[in-house]
């Protein structure tokens, strides 16, 4: 939580004071025991209507004050928690947007979002009940045992020696729930997981015949999470009747010592009831209290879970300017490059070298993981080599500032993903500033233009999020737009056209080619078909490139890219 | 509405006994809780009469005081601990229920809904209904209990003060009442604006890789940057106005306390009423605002308990699927003879889908179903597997229609992979042996051997114990695939189908697991759907499905020959393999 206070720094002033405001709220409201305790002793004694009328006035008047007190306080409170929530929120994002991959992947996208809304919103409760309650509720307390003293030190301290009890009290619960409140969400997140994985396995468990054994499953961890709601409840069923038992003893108390002093003649029957009610302020205010540590305790964990991104430093530095880089070097040269996603995991790609000339075309074919994506996604700096060097005209990726690196690139997913927004605005991802000419241009090489013009609202047309209102060829056509928007040194079709048919892929191919003689393309596809065109064809077979070559010379030298075409294609189709 | 609380009344209905007696100890608790200030009142008087003497009664009055505030605490807990488990275990039942309900819907249901909004119902509305219903059930108790007891004590003591007292309460009653309703509005205005930024943080999160690529951070962050800046306005007009609630309500009280003690004081002078009276009324100023104000928040809370019930009971009101037989038929060494019999079905009522479809596949056979997206060819295996019911014809295996069988008895004759794989949450080993739990360690490792997954298992970290997450973890489609495969290897059943079983693994790798469901196919009988057609050129029989018929059947050379639709679907694949460059 500390480290988070720097987002609160702007709020400075309403973070003094709304507690400011909220303590003068606190006095007014503890001056009204006192003020009636002279009520009833000064103007009933003396039979003064006059005197209790004045004193009546009085205690609308602070009552009213503390009204305005509270209502300013409150106002600082929304103020600051809110401004505090949206800086944070501002923060986080872009501390996500800046994490490497390595890094975004192993908390999951899901998991991000909720620390931005969910978490966030709990530390804005947060920091609102601080301003508000927190100096009120123990306030209250400190000044009623305070005021107490004024009217009678005696009976004052029957109330000081009643908040360690107290206090026990709320240890006690505190520390026996806190941590079976943690269990609880762990075991409601499990049966949440059971459940996603039945609706999502259903034929599966239909098809084993296992409907029983998953009922089975589910009620074992319904029945653990309902044990663990049972086992808080009966903690926290005693909270409430403990410290009001322990305040109510404290009124019988001050009734016994009361009913002797008043007999020596030192206490008075006003005296009596004020402190009887400040006995009942007191425990009021221990009520909040409980209230406040539910709170505190879910805010604690929220706070862990944003510090633990917070405290993340992007482990893919970006130089702020670089060298650059000569037309004269390859286009992309990869030096006895390795890689592996897990530092202790097995290797995705060994000892890599390779160069790829300006304006070459080159094909990249292998099996599911052979490491062909790997291979691409290190250009961009998706990934950094684990060792080796990749370098794009002739100069290291690593010393590029990420932003011109990746302008360099052109890249088309596996996965087709679009935006919220319209056809234009998803192609301009590609260049903000792109003319309108320009998006045409890419839609029309990207054998998009065709359908898009079809549309009612042509360009304008809405795409809904992930671009699910249109087919996957349509959505793979349009992302190969996106990518082709800024003329890039450098065009990946990561398996970018496996939904379209050939006639379509095969125009899309050479509708690239004709755009641009010095563009280097790498078409990375487990279609021959694909592949074959291309002036050179990388094998990858289990993180290794085990051939390099044309379709004819590697029918010939590579037996992995034989077995390839001939599990896809008849002999003498293979050998045309 | 009110059909919707009746029901939900049942569920707790449950609990007659643990419900009277908390009905009973709000009723106990709030008595004594009410005779408490009047026993304190007379103390005070008893003292202020007792004057320079000693105040005999003391020991007695305070002594039934203690046993009165005992007695009171006693009945809160038991109120308390009773609400609790009464809550916790309506929750539990309603989630069993929803799941066993699960269990019997016909697989449309799975195919409509959004799963996370299925999730939700779960976890959210239950939760929803067990606060609203029985924590507003009580406090509505404890609250009426609470109310008539306080008048009852009050006009004891006097009918005017009463009237005042009276008044002063629901004053903030509506008071809570009025800052409530407007903060709602606003409520719902911030709720939508959170999520607006919600999805759009889920979208540019998900698509990172993309956002990156195409440098678009900056452009993403003022996008949210100024969806946030909206949140602020909207929260911070929400939270204020909502948060002036306690304090107005705080206000109001403190005023009818003003009120109370100049009233008492003057009732005092006038000698109708005692100091002790005064004290008594006080106390039961405070005490007669609560319930008022607790009601407030019961009356929301059961609103949105009654909506989430209506969602909870949509569920368990749906129709199961057809009851099984009384007496289900079972089959002992199936044959593997499947006959379609005039099979007629659509999902939806108005758009035929299969029509009058016959077929006879001989025992051992292999029969692949091949034809473009929405042919009708998944619907077949829907069919088969009763996952659907056909509504006209039968489906019959070796003469015995499958409707007179159980759906588990029938299910175990057929093995399926499908596209999507699926994994759950427990280790290889688990999973693989998923059908047959009882299966030795070698039985397990030469079922993944014959898929071909062996090789990769050992790779990992923890071989054959190595724990899936829901998604898998950091496996590849095919090699998830593999050990989906590896499962039905070791299940070992009479009959087989793979629905699109390779369509997410390269066809080099896929090349290896043909050969393994050769080994697995021979002499059962097998469907294969299919998209690539490489998978199905040694099938015994190819069905090619358009819009719900069979337009060609025959073997792969027979197809090819003819020159038709088949012909023409290969030579997309294939012939076309030779690009134009």
């Amino acid at each position: 939580m500390g480290k988070l206070t720097v987002y609160l720094k702007k709020y400075r002033k309403e973070c003094i004071l709304g507690p400011i405001f909220k303590f003068l709220e606190a006095i007014f409201e503890l001056l009204l025991p006192t003020i009636m305790a002279l009520m009833i002793n000064r103007g009933v004694d003396r039979r003064d209507e006059g005197y209790v009328l004045r004193l009546g006035g009085v205690m609308v008047l602070m009552a009213l004050l503390g009204y305005g007190c509270a209502f300013i306080c409150q106002y600082f409170a929304a103020r600051a928690s809110q401004g505090f929530g949206t800086d944070l929120r501002n923060a986080v994002f872009e501390r996500i947007l800046s994490l490497s991959f390595s890094q975004s992947d192993r908390f999951g996208a899901s998991t991000l979002t909720n620390r931005i809304t969910n978490d966030i919103n709990q530390l804005q409760l947060f920091v609102a009940m601080m301003i508000r309650l927190m100096i009120r509720a123990p306030f209250i307390c400190i000044g009623s045992i305070l005021m107490s003293f004024f009217l009678d030190w005696h009976l004052a301290l029957i109330l000081l020696a009643a908040t360690p009890v107290l206090a026990l009290i709320i240890w006690f619960i505190t520390k026996r729930t806190a941590p079976l409140y943690r269990s609880y969400q762990k075991k409601l997140d499990a049966v949440g997981s059971v459940l996603r994985e039945n609706l999502s396995g259903v034929r599966v468990i239909r098809a084993f015949a296992k409907t029983k054994q998953e009922t089975e499953r589910f009620r074992t961890s319904n029945d653990s999470l309902t044990d663990n709601g049972l086992a808080i409840g009966r903690i926290s069923s005693l909270f409430n009747p403990l410290t009001s038992m322990a305040v109510n003893l404290v009124i019988v108390v001050i009734l016994w010592e009361g009913n002797i002093r008043m007999h020596v003649g030192n206490l008075s029957q006003g005296q009596i009831i004020a402190f009887i009610n400040y006995a009942n302020q007191i425990l009021l205010a221990l009520l909040v209290v409980s209230n406040l540590i539910i709170i505190i305790t879910k805010s604690m964990a929220s706070a862990a879970r944003i510090n633990e991104i917070m405290d993340l430093q992007p482990d893919m530095p970006s130089p702020a300017s670089g060298p650059e880089g000569s037309a004269d070097a390859p286009a992309a040269e990869f030096r006895d490059v390795s890689f592996g996603y897990h530092e202790t995991g097995e290797r995705a790609l060994e000892n890599i070298t390779v160069t790829i000339a300006r304006g070459e075309t080159i094909g990249i074919i292998g099996g599911t993981g052979s490491g062909k994506s790997t291979f691409v996604s290190l250009l961009p700096r998706f990934y950094d080599a684990t060792a080796g060097t990749v370098l794009i005209d002739g100069i290291p990726v690593g010393q590029y500032p990420l932003e011109k690196l990746r302008a360099k690139i052109g890249i088309v997913p596996q996965h087709a993903l679009l935006f919220t927004g319209s056809i234009a605005d998803n192609i301009r991802w590609g260049c903000a500033d792109a003319e309108e000419e320009a998006v045409r241009k890419a839609a029309r090489i990207a054998q998009a233009a065709e359908f898009i013009e079809k549309l009612p609202e042509g360009y304008d047309s809405p795409v809904d999020r992930g671009g699910a209102n249109f087919s996957g060829g349509q959505r793979q056509r349009l992302t190969i737009a996106r990518a082709l928007v800024s003329d890039p040194e450098i065009l990946i079709l990561d398996d970018a056209s496996s939904a379209l048919d050939f006639l379509t892929d095969s125009k899309l191919r050479s509708a690239i080619r004709e755009n641009s003689s010095t563009q280097t393309v790498l078409l990375v596809s487990q279609r021959v078909g694909i592949v074959r065109g291309a002036d050179r064809i990388f094998v990858f077979d289990d993180g290794k490139i085990v051939g390099c070559g044309t379709h004819r010379a590697l029918m010939e030298s590579c037996p992995t890219y034989r077995e390839i075409c001939l599990s896809q294609m008849t002999e003498e189709e293979a050998a045309k | 509405m009110k059909k919707t609380f009746e029901r939900l009344l049942q569920y707790i209905g449950q609990y007659k006994g643990s419900l009277l007696l908390a009905a009973f100890s709000a009723l106990v608790s709030s008595v004594c809780a009410l005779f408490a200030p009047l026993i304190i009142g007379r103390a005070i008087d008893g003292m202020t009469a007792a004057g320079k003497n000693a105040w005999a009664d003391a020991p007695r009055v305070l002594l039934l005081l203690l046993l009165v505030y005992l007695c009171s605490n006693i009945f809160l807990w038991l109120l308390n601990y009773l609400t609790n488990g009464i809550s916790y275990r309506t929750v539990n039942r309603l989630r069993r229920e929803l799941f066993e309900k699960l269990g019997v819907l016909p697989l449309g249901f799975y195919d409509r809904t959004a799963h996370g909004d299925t999730v939700s119902r779960f976890i959210n509305d239950v939760d929803i209904i067990a606060d609203g219903l029985l924590q507003g059930f009580m406090a509505l108790l404890q609250g009426i209990f609470t109310i008539l007891g306080a008048i009852v004590f009050m006009l004891t003591l006097n009918p005017w003060m009463t009237l005042i007292v009276v008044l002063s309460a629901p004053a903030s009653f509506f008071t809570a009442r009025f800052i409530t309703t407007h903060s709602q509005k606003l409520f719902r205005e911030q709720a939508a604006c959170l999520g607006k930024l919600n999805g759009y943080a889920e979208e540019m999160i998900e698509g990172k890789k993309v956002v990156s690529a195409f440098r678009y951070e900056k452009r993403a962050r003022q996008d949210f940057n100024s969806i946030n800046a909206e949140l602020y306005e909207t929260g911070v007009k929400s939270q204020f106005i909502s948060s002036l609630s306690n304090p107005s309500t705080r206000v109001v009280n403190n005023i009818a306390y003003a009120v109370v003690g100049v009233f008492g004081s003057i009732l005092a002078i006038h000698g109708s009423l005692t100091a002790g009276g005064i004290s008594s009324f006080l106390i039961y100023a405070v005490l007669f605002a609560k319930p008022f104000n607790d009601i407030t928040n019961v009356l929301t809370q059961m609103q949105s308990a009654a909506a989430s019930a209506q969602r909870v009971f949509h569920i368990l009101d749906l129709e199961p699927e057809p009851p099984e037989p009384e007496h289900p038929a079972a089959l002992k060494d199936c044959s593997g003879h499947v006959e379609f019999d005039d099979v007629s079905f659509s999902y939806v009522p108005d758009r035929k889908l299969i029509e009058h479809f016959s077929l006879d596949v001989a025992p051992g056979s292999s029969i692949a179903i091949v034809g473009q997206t929405g042919a009708g060819k998944t619907t077949l295996v829907n069919l088969l597997m009763r996952f659907y019911d056909v509504q006209e014809g039968c489906i019959r295996i070796d003469g015995t229609d499958i409707r007179s069988m159980t759906r588990d008895g029938l299910r175990s004759l057929f093995g399926m992979v499908l596209q999507d794989t699926w994994l759950f949450d427990g280790t290889i080993r688990e999973n693989i042996c998923y059908a047959r739990p009882d299966a030795t360690f070698s039985e397990v490792e030469r079922a993944a051997k014959e898929a071909g997954a062996d090789g990769f298992i050992r790779r990992l970290e923890n071989g054959y114990d190595t724990r899936m997450s829901a998604e898998g973890g950091s496996l590849s489609e095919g090699q998830k695939q593999l050990l989906t495969i590896a499962r039905v290897m070791l299940a070992n059943p009479p009959m087989l189908i793979l629905d699109e079983a390779t369509s997410s693994i390269d066809t080099y790798t896929e090349a290896k697991i043909q050969k393994a469901f050769a080994v697995l196919t021979e002499g059962r009988t097998s469907f294969v759907i299919a998209h690539r057609l490489s998978t199905v050129l040694t099938a015994d029989r190819i069905l090619v499905m358009d819009r719900g018929h069979i337009v060609e059947s025959g073997t792969h050379t027979e197809l090819l020959q003819k020159n038709g639709s088949y012909a023409k679907l290969y030579n997309s694949q294939f012939s076309h393999g030779n690009s134009p460059e």
